[in-house]
């Protein structure tokens, strides 16, 4: 009966999050009038996908704590979507849906991998968004976030730098420090208040001058992060910095000669890093490095190689052999259980946060929110991409999480936040779009 | 808000500049996009495509459960002929082998560890293309699915042959297609019982059992005897061929201190190149060995593919080795030229030699998984045959071709001269211990007839002349094959 349960579970659940994903995109096509309807239907499939999982979580484990969480979950997403559409009258809801969705996936495949986690995940997940509830009223609101470039450096600088010096080395990188209890992974918060300097720099003045100290200030975060091993990150920060400053000089020397830098680094990283090459020649061909190199992404793509498009089903597949599968790996633990085909839909919900992000950026009119969006869509959309990408062998792994969906308090803190900033942007936009109408 | 004011007080030029600000967000987007569909393809390409040779692989330990899932299937010969078969009581599986040892080294077994296409093939004998309403039945019942099964290129005629032919000698046969690739006989000697391997298991690989499970025909180094006189050949052709060139055979000749044999001691007296090659002279291939530039005899044999990983989907194959460099003394210049020295080649090594000749000089790479059919007998999947590419040119193909005819037609392979099919060949009788009573047999050749070729390779451990063993065991093999 489980069985049976399982099996057909693994269709439904991708028939769900297939037409979730679908709604997603419908959207965009429509006038504002008729979207509203689409994503109260989104919310039914939320809530239908948290139950459809739980009770096949809840049957293969009989651990009463499933149902714990799922009471949880189900509270925690009704609660978010209280503040952000309720008490924000007028939030972007695609963007609260797929933030509830991605957090949702999150949850059940850390119920499947490791309860202990699932529990702190979620607990994580109410207090970032506790605390990031009042961040959409206060970029709306307060007017001095554009001052603030040389404190947005020195904070982020100061930051970097503890974890460089103080970190604990994990996997051969210095990613996290500890503090008492907590342990905290700073680069994935700096790389707001990183977006936040170079937006502030940019946004009134981008001749010769202020180009170069913003680069020189930016390549030392970058810098700090590479001498952590933290490569991940760095490209994350230099991708996003490159993008920003072609937006604001709208000049294509810079983006051009900027990733001819960036290129020229790789090829100097490669031949100067063992680290650097390891993972280069694990890419090449993992089959060859299977036990070594290899070992994390060819057990990565044994797993999603064997769920097929349909996946195994949950407890059916073997997602525990593959190595930190709860953060950098988890989307090759959702596709072998839940399916290629689900697998998908997770990228398509993911670029369709990218499109409303940008969306958002360009209704903007002030420069300096205007690049804030940019900023955090870039450095979303590339974290995601350089995470499935090094998961799926697409691109070298460079061991970053994947947001809102792997394991760890400072990365859905940090994701968090920037759908928070997002939210506040977008109040800000249609804020700006009344103003207009009144002059006019 | 200096910038806000400014745009308040003059809306059209606002408008204009945002809209041309909004371009650079254009190409921001769009190269993101483009990075996702990139990687949305990739993806699509690996779960449908790639991602085989994971599964496939024996680090992934996921194919052990699927075989809680599914009965494996059948392994057959092209002719349907089964040699592997699962009985399932509902309960238990048990694997039984009709052809027994006839095929014990090709087809291999599933318990204690894996070998032959029982390994190679795991994944596809574990996965089930049957009907899918009753996979899905199977499943939600939790009863076993019907795994695929695998057609293997094997011939049964050849390979019946191959395996009586070799009687009690020790030894092993590869036969091939030479325009394809497809492995059509493939026999190794001593054999075993697959169907009751893990009770033998102990007495099998203790050290005493003369590597009975060692696939000979894939993994046997020997050295290759006269049969090496066709890489010798290539390299005299390649650099100081001179077809008024006669050599005089006396039966022995010493350089250096160091002596070489022809067989027999028998005298040739004087021959042409072409002769020499069909008489397998050691004297005048041991003085061409001397004459030719340092290296051409490396470079030969590396053409063919020495000191290389042999492609092929068998695993487990053994690459040949061809060790002498520039330093080499006299003496092991003139072993070596004549297939003696230090030089090492499997079987597999030598069916691709004459293969490559066959195909004038294009190599097929060697495979032995034909195709995949579910349960019901639909073909699921045909592997393609692939071309590894040239590995000499079509004149030198030519010209061996023409000194591996003169062997049957005039030389030491008149065994094989018939009217009913175009044979071409070299005999070797290669030593391989001080006792010089003590010779492998061998035979490397091809015949065609109506446009069907086939390329063999015989060796028998120990038997003697390849005249008078090995050529009659491949004339066997290819009787049976091309009489069809």
């Amino acid at each position: 009966m489980i069985h049976i349960i399982t099996t057909v579970s693994r269709f439904t659940m991708i028939f769900i999050i297939a037409v979730y994903t679908y709604y997603c995109f419908s959207a965009l096509g429509r006038p504002a009038e008729e979207r509203g309807g689409l994503f109260k239907g989104q919310m039914v499939y939320i809530y239908l996908l948290l139950l459809n999982a739980n009770a096949v979580l809840f049957l293969n484990t009989n651990d009463i704590r499933i149902i714990i969480m799922a009471v949880a979950e189900a509270v925690l997403i009704y609660i978010t979507n209280l503040i952000y559409k309720k008490l924000y009258s007028n939030a972007n809801e695609i963007v609260v849906n797929n933030m509830c969705m991605l957090l949702l996936v999150g949850f059940i495949m850390l119920c499947r991998l490791d309860m202990g986690q699932a529990i702190k995940q979620i607990v994580y997940a109410a207090a970032a968004l506790l605390i990031t509830a009042f961040v959409p009223i206060m970029i709306e609101r307060w007017k001095m976030w554009s001052r603030l470039s040389y404190l947005y450096a020195a904070i982020g600088i100061l930051g970097l730098l503890c974890v460089a010096v103080f970190g604990k080395v994990v996997y051969g990188a210095k990613l996290n420090i500890s503090i008492g209890p907590v342990t905290l992974q700073p680069s994935e918060i700096i790389k707001i208040i990183f977006v936040f300097f170079v937006a502030s720099m940019l946004c009134i003045y981008t001749d010769l001058k202020q180009v170069i100290i913003t680069s020189a200030i930016s390549a030392v975060f970058v810098l700090i992060l590479v001498a952590s091993k933290d490569l991940g990150s760095a490209m994350i920060y230099f991708v996003t910095f490159l993008f920003m400053l072609y937006v604001a000089t709208r000049n294509w020397t810079y983006l051009f000669a900027g990733f001819l830098m960036g290129g020229g680094a790789a090829i100097a990283g490669y031949h100067l890093f063992s680290h650097v090459r390891t993972r280069v020649i694990a890419w090449q061909d993992p089959l060859a490095v299977v036990n070594d190199a290899g070992y994390q992404i060819s057990r990565s793509l044994f797993a999603i190689g064997s769920g097929g498009w349909f996946g195994s089903g949950l407890y059916e597949g073997m997602p525990e052999k593959i190595p930190v599968v709860t953060t950098d790996f988890i989307f090759a633990a959702i596709s072998e259980e839940m399916g290629a085909v689900f697998a998908l839909c997770i990228i398509f919900i993911c670029i369709s946060c990218i499109l409303m992000f940008f969306n958002i950026a360009m209704q903007i009119h002030e420069r300096f929110y205007k690049l804030v969006a940019l900023g955090l869509a870039v450095c979303y959309g590339i974290q995601v991409f350089i995470t499935l990408g090094g998961v799926t062998k697409f691109i070298p792994s460079t061991g970053v999480t994947l947001p809102l969906i792997s394991y760890g308090g400072s990365s859905i803190l940090s994701t968090i936040f920037i759908f928070a900033v997002i939210q506040g942007l977008y109040k800000r936009a249609g804020w700006e779009a009344e103003a207009d109408n009144e002059i006019k | 808000m200096r910038s806000n004011k400014e745009e308040i007080k003059t809306p059209k030029v606002r408008r204009k500049k945002r809209r041309s600000l909004n371009r650079e967000f254009a190409v921001v987007t769009y190269s993101m996009i483009a990075l996702y569909l990139a990687l949305i393809v990739y993806f699509c390409y690996f779960v449908g495509f790639q991602s085989e040779a994971f599964i496939n692989h024996s680090s992934n330990p996921r194919l052990s459960v699927m075989s809680e899932h599914t009965i494996r299937g059948d392994i057959k010969t092209s002719d349907n002929v089964v040699l592997a078969h699962s009985d399932y009581d509902g309960k238990n599986e048990t694997r039984v082998y009709p052809k027994g040892r006839e095929y014990a080294h090709v087809v291999g077994f599933s318990v204690n560890g894996m070998s032959g296409a029982e390994k190679d093939a795991n994944f596809y004998l574990l996965r089930s293309h049957a009907f899918i309403i009753d996979r899905l039945k199977n499943d939600l019942f939790e009863k076993k699915n019907e795994g695929d099964n695998v057609i293997l290129t094997l011939d049964s005629k050849a390979q019946e042959a191959a395996y009586n032919g070799m009687g009690s000698y020790k030894g092993a046969v590869v036969a091939m297609d030479p325009e394809t690739g497809k492995i059509l006989a493939m026999v190794s000697k001593p054999d075993f019982d697959p169907s009751t391997i893990s009770q033998q298991w102990e007495s099998l690989t203790s050290s005493s059992s003369e590597s009975i499970l060692l696939n000979r025909a894939t993994q046997g180094l020997y050295p290759p005897g006269s049969t090496f006189k066709i890489i010798t050949a290539l390299a005299y052709d390649r650099n100081g061929r001179n077809d008024n060139v006669t050599f005089d055979c006396s039966g022995d000749f010493t350089s250096d201190g160091f002596t070489i044999h022809c067989y027999g001691n028998k005298a040739h007296g004087n021959q042409s190149f072409e002769t020499a090659f069909a008489n397998s002279c050691n004297t005048t291939f041991a003085k061409i060995g001397l004459v030719l530039k340092k290296n051409s005899l490396k470079n030969a044999a590396e053409d063919f593919l020495f000191n290389t990983d042999i492609p092929t989907d068998i695993s487990n194959v053994k690459s040949s080795s061809f060790t002498m460099d520039k330093s080499a003394n006299d003496a092991l210049i003139m072993q070596t030229s004549i297939g003696q020295g230090n030089t090492l080649a499997t079987p597999l090594q030598m069916a691709l030699v004459a293969s490559t000749v066959a195909n004038n000089g294009y190599l097929m790479e060697p495979y032995y998984i034909d195709s995949i059919e579910n349960n019901n007998g639909i073909n699921v999947k045909t592997f393609k045959p692939v071309e590894y590419g040239r590995l000499i040119s079509k004149k030198e193909a030519n010209r061996l071709k023409k000194y591996m005819r003169k062997v049957v037609t005039e030389g030491t392979g008149t065994g094989l001269l018939t009217s009913s099919y175009k044979a071409y060949g070299k005999t070797g009788t290669a030593e391989f211990s001080s006792n010089k009573n003590e010779a492998h047999s061998w035979f490397v050749g091809f015949a065609n007839k109506n446009g069907k070729k086939i390329a063999v390779s015989v060796i028998m451990e120990g038997a003697g002349a390849g005249s008078s063993h090995a050529l009659p065991l491949a004339k066997k093999i290819i009787d049976s094959y091309l009489s069809k």
